[in-house]
Order: C-alpha cells, then sequence, then structure tokens
C-alpha cells in the first residue's frame, strides 16, 4: 500500500520542438515556485510568520508546465497548495510574498493568506482552500467564456483527494453536456494528507474517471515539464476551438509533509528517497546541459535572477504596512452598494 | 394600477433586468422546459433562449459554482433553487465561496449572484418545507430578503440583481398565487391579504435596509416576513375591532436588518411580539430578540415575546405541521400575552 514507484511513472525528459525562450520560462517558473516556497520555509523556520503553508516541493513541472501553455487571461482555480500556480500564472512575487507577511500590500491585502492567494488581473480566481471547491467554479468561469464569445480557457488544478469530492463529478457533467471550454488539472501528488490513492479511490487510474463523463482524459508523468506543457497545450487548443473539456492526470510526488512541518511519518522515507532523483528541476537541468539546449552558466543566471528576486520580494514584504485590526471591514460588502445595499 | 402575482412580479423583475443587461441569466433545475417548479420563469426559455436560460441536471452544488465562476469573470447569475431546502446540498459553495470570495481576495473579487429559493411549510413533509434563512443570515457576506408581497418581489429582486455581492431571495410557495406546472394551482391561504398587489409596469428598485411599516399602531409592535406578515396582518386587524392598536412591521430584508426603523417602534409602544416561520433555536426570532433586548431594554415593559416554529423538523401530518407552524390564535395570544404582562 504506498506510491508509485518512480519507474512505473517518469517517461524520457525531451525538449524537441520547444523553442529556447519557452524553455527558459519553463525553467524560470519552476525555480521561482521552489524557490519562493524554500525562502518561505526558512522563514516560517526563523520568523514569527503568521498562519501556515503547504508546499509543492516536486511538484512545480505540473503547475508550470500546464500555465505555461495558457493565455495571459485564461483563467485558473488552484489549491490549498497553491503557490506554485500562482507563480506559474505569473502573479508577482512581491505581492504574495506581502500576502504571506500579512501586509497591505499583499495581492490579497492581507485578507487571503496563503490559501486564497489569486489575482484577478492575471486570471488567477483563486486558491481554495475547500478541498475541491474550485472545479465547478473554474467549469462557471468556462461557461463564461463561451458565453461572452471571448474563447479564454479555464483550467482548475486540484489534488488526488479532491476526485472523491461531489463536485467534481457534477462539474465534470455538466462541461461535457455543455462542451465547455475546461482543462481539469488532476495534480496527483500520490497523497490526500496522509492517504494514498490505493486507500482512498475505488479506480487509481484517475484519468480513467473522465470515462464516466464523456471525457477523454489521459495520465503523464507530472515531474516531466515538457510532457505536461505538450499534453496541456493539446488538451487547451481543444477546448478553445470547442471540442470540450480534457481530464488531465500528472503523476508527481510530494516530496514535502502535507503542510508546514509536518513529517509524513505515515509513509516510508526510502520512498522519499526513491523519488529524489526524479525531481522535475533537476531533470531539467540535466536534460538541458546534456543536450546543449541551455548552458550550466544560463541556468545559473537564472537561478541567481530567482535569487535576486525573491530577495526583492521579501524587501517589498517588509516594507508593506502590517494589517490593521479593522482592515477587514472594507471587504465584507461592497461599500456603498448601488441598490443601497450596504449595511 | 395592474395586479399581479408575486410569481408574475418576480418573473417581471427577471425578464425586465434580462433585457436590461444582457450580462444576467437564468439557471437551474428545470426553470427552462419546465417553466421552474412554481411557473416563476414561465415562458422565459422560449424568450430568452437555452444559452440565458439554463436547465441543469440535479447538482445544486455544481451549478452554484457555476454561478459563482461566472459571476467572477462578469456575469450576473440568477440561480434558481428548486426548494430551499435544497441550498444545503450547495451549503459549502454559498458558504465557503461565494460569501467569502470578496474579503479573502482583499476586494478583488464581486460576486454578483441572486439566489432565488422557495420555502415554506405546504404539506411537503421535512424535506420540503423548511424556512431556511436564519442560516444564511450567520454568514456574513451574504444579503438575504424576504419578500412578502408582489410589489417587493420585483422590486427586491431588482435591486438584488443590480448589487455586486450574493443575495438570497426567499419566496414562500403559499405567497406565489400561481399554478405549478407540475400539479395545479399553488395551494393558498386565504388570510393572505392583498397588500403590494398593485405593481408597476416600469422597473423600480427598493433598496435592501428599508423595513416597510404595513400597519401603524401604539400599543404594540408585531414584527413579521414572508406568510407570518400576512397571518400578523390579519390578527392586527381583528384586534383593532376589540380596541388594541398593532403597529406591523415588515423588516423585507434580514442582512440588512434595518433596525431603526424597529427599535423606533419598541421605543414607541413598549411591547413587542417577533414571528416567523423557521424555528425557534438560532432562528429569526432569535436575533430579532437578541437585538431588541440589547439595543432597547429599558424601553420594553414586558419580556419579547416569539412565535416561530417548534424545535423539530417538519411533520408530514396536517394536524402536527399545523401545530409545529405558526397559526392566527399563536400570533394572537402572543399579542395578547405581551400586552397582559407588565
Amino acid at each position: 500500500m504506498n506510491a508509485r514507484k518512480p519507474e512505473q511513472v517518469v517517461t524520457p525528459l525531451t525538449f524537441t520542438g520547444i523553442r529556447k525562450p519557452l524553455l527558459e520560462k519553463l525553467y524560470l517558473r519552476m525555480v521561482r515556485a521552489r524557490e519562493f516556497e524554500e525562502k518561505l520555509y526558512y522563514l516560517f523556520l526563523t520568523t514569527p510568520m503568521p498562519g501556515t503553508m503547504h508546499q509543492a516541493t516536486g511538484q512545480e513541472a505540473v503547475a508550470v508546465g500546464v500555465a505555461s501553455a495558457l493565455k495571459k487571461n485564461d483563467y485558473v482555480t488552484s489549491t490549498h497548495r497553491g503557490h506554485a500556480h500562482c507563480i506559474a500564472k505569473d502573479v508577482p512575487l512581491d505581492l504574495m510574498m506581502a500576502e504571506m507577511f500579512a501586509r497591505r500590500n499583499g495581492v490579497c491585502k492581507g485578507m487571503g493568506g496563503s490559501m486564497h492567494l489569486c489575482d484577478f488581473s492575471r486570471g488567477m480566481l483563486g486558491a481554495f482552500g475547500i478541498v475541491g471547491s474550485g472545479i465547478p467554479i473554474a467549469t462557471g468561469a468556462a461557461l463564461s467564456s463561451v458565453y461572452r464569445g471571448s474563447k479564454q480557457v479555464a483550467v482548475s488544478f486540484f489534488g488526488d483527494g479532491a476526485i472523491n469530492e461531489g463536485v467534481f463529478h457534477e462539474a465534470l457533467n455538466m462541461a461535457s453536456l455543455w462542451k465547455l471550454p475546461v482543462v481539469y488539472v488532476i495534480e496527483n501528488n500520490q497523497y490526500a494528507l496522509s492517504m494514498p490513492n490505493e486507500k482512498v479511490s475505488a479506480v487509481t487510474d484517475l484519468s480513467s474517471r473522465g470515462c464516466g463523463y464523456n471525457i477523454p482524459g489521459i495520465t503523464i508523468d507530472g515531474n516531466n515539464v515538457t510532457e505536461v506543457y505538450r499534453t496541456a497545450k493539446k488538451a487547451i487548443d481543444r477546448a478553445r476551438a470547442g471540442e470540450g473539456p480534457f481530464l488531465l492526470e500528472c503523476i508527481t510526488y510530494r516530496m514535502r509533509g502535507h503542510a508546514r512541518f509536518e513529517p509524513a511519518s505515515y509513509r516510508d522515507k526510502d520512498e522519499v528517497e526513491e523519488w529524489k532523483p526524479f525531481d522535475p528541476i533537476k531533470r531539467f537541468r540535466e536534460t538541458a546541459i546534456e543536450n546543449n539546449k541551455m548552458s550550466e552558466g544560463e541556468l545559473n543566471a537564472i537561478d541567481e535572477q530567482v535569487k535576486k528576486e525573491i530577495e526583492d520580494a521579501v524587501a517589498f514584504a517588509e516594507s508593506g504596512e502590517k494589517v490593521g485590526p479593522k482592515d477587514y471591514l472594507q471587504f465584507i460588502y461592497e461599500p456603498n452598494s448601488t441598490a443601497g445595499g450596504a449595511e | 394600477m395592474r395586479k399581479l402575482s408575486f410569481a408574475e412580479a418576480m418573473r417581471e423583475a427577471m425578464v425586465q433586468e434580462m433585457e436590461a443587461d444582457e450580462n444576467v441569466f437564468l439557471i437551474g433545475e428545470d426553470v427552462g422546459l419546465f417553466n421552474g417548479a412554481f411557473n416563476v420563469s414561465n415562458g422565459m426559455l422560449k424568450k430568452f433562449g437555452p444559452q440565458r436560460v439554463i436547465d441543469t441536471p440535479i447538482s445544486e452544488a455544481g451549478f452554484m459554482g457555476v454561478g459563482i465562476g461566472a459571476a467572477l469573470t462578469g456575469l450576473r447569475p440568477i440561480i434558481e433553487f428548486q426548494y430551499s431546502d435544497f441550498m444545503f446540498c450547495a451549503m459549502d459553495q454559498i458558504v465557503n465561496e461565494a460569501a467569502k470570495l470578496r474579503l479573502m481576495s482583499g476586494g478583488q473579487a464581486s460576486v454578483p449572484v441572486v439566489l432565488r429559493a422557495p420555502q415554506g411549510a405546504t404539506g411537503r413533509a421535512a424535506q420540503h418545507s423548511q424556512s431556511v434563512e436564519a442560516y444564511f443570515m450567520h454568514t456574513p457576506g451574504l444579503y438575504v430578503a424576504v419578500p412578502a408581497t408582489p410589489y417587493d418581489a420585483k422590486g427586491l429582486m431588482t435591486a438584488a440583481m443590480r448589487m455586486n455581492d450574493p443575495v438570497l431571495i426567499f419566496e414562500h410557495k403559499l405567497l406565489y398565487g400561481s399554478a405549478s406546472p407540475g400539479g395545479g394551482k399553488a395551494k393558498s391561504d386565504k388570510t393572505i391579504s392583498d397588500i403590494g398587489t398593485d405593481v408597476p409596469e416600469e422597473q423600480y428598485i427598493i433598496p435592501f435596509g428599508k423595513a416597510s411599516i404595513r400597519k401603524s399602531g401604539e400599543d404594540v409592535t408585531v414584527i413579521a416576513t414572508l406568510v407570518m406578515l400576512h397571518r400578523a396582518l390579519a390578527v392586527a386587524n381583528e384586534l383593532e375591532e376589540e380596541g388594541i392598536s398593532c403597529e406591523v412591521i415588515d423588516p423585507r430584508t434580514l442582512v440588512p436588518l434595518d433596525e431603526e426603523t424597529i427599535l423606533t417602534s419598541i421605543k414607541k409602544t413598549n411591547r413587542v411580539v417577533v414571528v416567523s416561520e423557521d424555528v425557534c433555536r438560532g432562528g429569526v426570532c432569535s436575533e430579532l430578540t437578541s437585538i431588541i433586548t440589547t439595543r432597547v431594554f429599558d424601553y420594553l415593559d414586558a419580556p419579547v415575546v416569539q412565535v416561530c416554529a417548534d424545535n423539530t423538523p417538519i411533520p408530514f401530518g396536517p394536524a402536527s405541521e399545523m401545530s409545529v407552524i405558526p397559526q392566527l390564535d399563536d400570533i394572537k395570544g402572543a399579542i395578547l400575552r405581551v400586552l397582559k404582562d407588565n
């Protein structure tokens, strides 16, 4: 009763047909996501940070591969483990970091925190803290796109745990009936908190669940950023062309515990070690250098750039005013509601 | 002026706003082909087509979420729940998402959805008879309206469709005055008064948070909503002949609540009866009593008297249902009691 072994999942990482600017973007976004969370992990250890966070360490290729196939005004819904999705959708690191610090200059004015990060100006409709809740909301954004004729596509990221929520089934059924431009991405990190797939899902080939709703699906190596990108691109292009929804299962591995400092004592430590060599960033670096697609120097330069961005983001966050005791009052209802509805 | 039934007034509000604003659409179970379980959306599918009058699968949580997603991206959905009891299937989407997105996003998100839901006891037993407004009054971020007349139905609905936060409109089945496509004419209550049946043809708005004094009086304030408003008025008219002067107030919206009108009346009459069809525990009456006793206790000459449903699921047997739901005699008894009490 354990997670899948890497050899059951991993496929060769190839860069064929992917131009260099895109390769650079994929790497940059993955490193940003990784370093953002690593910095926060350190800050949580050493400073009195508010709240908590759920890290996606090792899962970055899913967020980045999918979101890099989207347009800026396409929609994304995310989860409690949502930093990477936001970063992949280009939500600025400084605004995100300030939100983590509960500062007024945060992307959600310090009202949402890690589990509710969103940036409507970039189509990022929200990280939803309730498992599965973003699935019908992304579906509604897709309906809205059709209604307005705007050709936008919606992507809903959710974990393997979410597929046992009722709204997963309700939403997939409606999306299929109405041929909505939405791509459902199961980011299967193999654990729903402590529960491995086998213990909670009667069917463990998760993408096959699309069959019940006449939605095509496929299961791929979620630590292979180019495979994720290529597959997502096809699904997204198909959705944009009016051919309906798609169910994409990306198998990855949650390298950390469920939440900050949660030791994951319910799983075998050897399993984590087995997955370490298949870290998506490590694989990308090795393949890039091996195939002369990017030099070590170029990769290191991106690492350095991200380090600087993170430092700047922390400085931006620290420069922000702390959320005040009554800040929330302006956000409960729209102030001065047009229909005289405000309290 | 034209007389309209409640269902007709509600329909007219939706139709006129959909004509005026292409972003408004109706979604829910059986709202199109079937014209709505209580005939409220009669003819709307034909008029607006399937893109704007959307029949859904039986998936309350799913279509509530779809409505939220549409609202976050520029549309203004009207989401019909066939019975208010079914809203519980969508509780996460309503309470955790719609109500909280504005705050969680630091004001980036607006969720302009209007949720319409028929409620109240009409012989349909425990899962099709509840009055559920208090569950939602308890959730900051939602507005709650309880129109008791056709005039208010149109005015509050029109306001709701233009507001940028989630609004829940509870419609009492006994007030519709419409035929149900699935059955016969809705059972109506002979005590339903004809107040507010004159409905202007043009669009108008009733602002949220403005109570209506349905009858002015001196001796006792009676606060009641939906069908209970009509019952309270019937009792007040009867008592008037016995020389008792009741001031009957219809809050019209429970969130926001027009505390000023209510408390001003109580300062004048010094006695108050609160009437609601939902259960007493944690309900509308409890909330009104809490506000009254914490704000104007010194003005009260007698304890607040509450008339509300017993703390029980609604039983099927007609005699039991009648016993659970406040009747004319219960309201009358309460008024006489609050007047006697020193």
